[in-house]
């Protein structure tokens, strides 16, 4: 008895035997590993300052790293941060926010949380290595389109807001970090800086500027700048190695 | 307003009352400024007094926040807050809405402030 007997061309003739489609396994582990995120403190900046610095620096670095666990975040993550104070209620204060900028080199690392308690914006600068930082927790990963947004100080309030009791969205490990493509609309000038302008070239914010404003920006747009061969800083090779390095120490 | 710079608090700054007080929540064509701070240089942080020149009084204020960033854990607020109090160090208001940083604990003086106060950074 054979179902395979009874399977017809178009022509009339008896069909070729098909065998079923191979199933298609997706090894989940190689595809984890092919994402890899190394925090920008570790890249050393350009210079001429001794290699011999920046990995005694990265041997500290990691160190810590083995002992408190510094998540994995970019600017626009929404981040709760619980530091030892001596003048807190329970010796402990949190602070949740959003990441607006990240920077420093090495263990003087910084990032800026900022949120709006009470029609009150307040911003608070944290070094990722203090020892006083209890407890890291990323409530909301995901990237904005700027690498820096200090334009919310000058945006509407709303952009800022974070609910203190947030909690943290779940999210599974070998998923793409979503970019937020939001516009933020800002209040009216005049601005803490000329965001407009094209030396801050961010791509987040809905100009509701005119037309002729927008222009005149332009004037100040540096276009040489993308082709001044001297200001080129390659990572990639940098990186590899640093990469290697870190993750061997961070196994061990 | 009309200056953008983000300086600590020295003579002439346009000050934010955040108590609950009459003569800091009562509109008035002027807003409050400050006249004199009580400190070796003219420079206000937060936890210094200050004298403010409000309706045309003269009131003694804490300095709560000011929009200069500070040494790094500690807040930086978008806007400088000040709580009006009395020569002896009590409080004119009663209550205080706006975050008030942890640092002011420091200094035992400002007890009372801090009692009235409902949020801390």
């Amino acid at each position: 008895f054979s179902s395979s007997g009874n399977r017809v061309n178009s022509d009339g003739k008896p069909a070729k035997f098909q065998p079923p489609p191979k199933p298609v396994i997706i090894d989940k582990q190689k595809q984890r590993e092919e994402r890899r995120f190394l925090s920008p403190e570790f890249i050393p900046p350009r210079g001429r300052t001794d290699p011999l610095k920046f990995y005694i620096e990265r041997k500290d670095m990691i160190q810590r790293r083995k002992v408190f666990n510094i998540p994995e975040f970019y600017v626009g993550s929404i981040l709760a941060v619980t530091t030892a104070d001596p003048y807190a209620n329970d010796k402990a204060s949190r602070f949740v926010g959003i990441c607006i900028q990240r920077g420093g080199k090495g263990l003087g690392a910084t990032f800026v949380l900022r949120n709006v308690i009470e029609d009150q914006g307040v911003e608070i600068c944290y070094e990722l290595y203090n020892p006083r930082i209890q407890a890291i927790e990323v409530l909301r990963l995901e990237k904005r389109l700027d690498d820096n947004l200090m334009y919310l100080r000058d945006a509407l309030p709303e952009y800022s807001t974070f609910d203190v009791n947030m909690k943290p969205v779940s999210r599974l490990d070998h998923e793409e970090i979503p970019v937020n493509k939001l516009q933020v609309r800002m209040k009216p000038k005049p601005w803490s800086k000329r965001w407009e302008r094209p030396k801050y070239n961010i791509k987040g914010i809905k100009f509701e500027l005119p037309e002729k404003k927008m222009k005149a920006a332009q004037k100040w747009s540096q276009p040489w700048l993308e082709f001044d061969m001297l200001r080129e800083y390659d990572t990639s090779k940098i990186e590899e190695k640093i990469w290697k390095e870190v993750s061997e120490e961070l196994k061990k | 307003s009309i200056t953008g710079a983000c300086q600590a608090i020295q003579k002439l700054t346009r000050v934010r009352v955040v108590d609950n007080s009459a003569l800091g929540n009562t509109p008035y064509h002027r807003p409050p400024k400050c006249i004199h701070v009580y400190n070796k240089t003219g420079v206000g942080k937060v936890g210094d007094k200050i004298l403010l020149a409000i309706k045309g009084e003269k009131k003694k204020a804490l300095i709560v926040g000011h929009k200069m960033p500070g040494p790094s854990m500690t807040p930086r607020f978008d806007s400088n807050n000040v709580v009006l109090i009395e020569d002896n160090g009590n409080p004119v208001g009663t209550r205080i809405k706006t975050p008030i940083p942890y640092i002011l604990r420091r200094r035992g003086e400002y007890s009372k402030v801090l009692a009235i106060a409902r949020n801390f950074v």
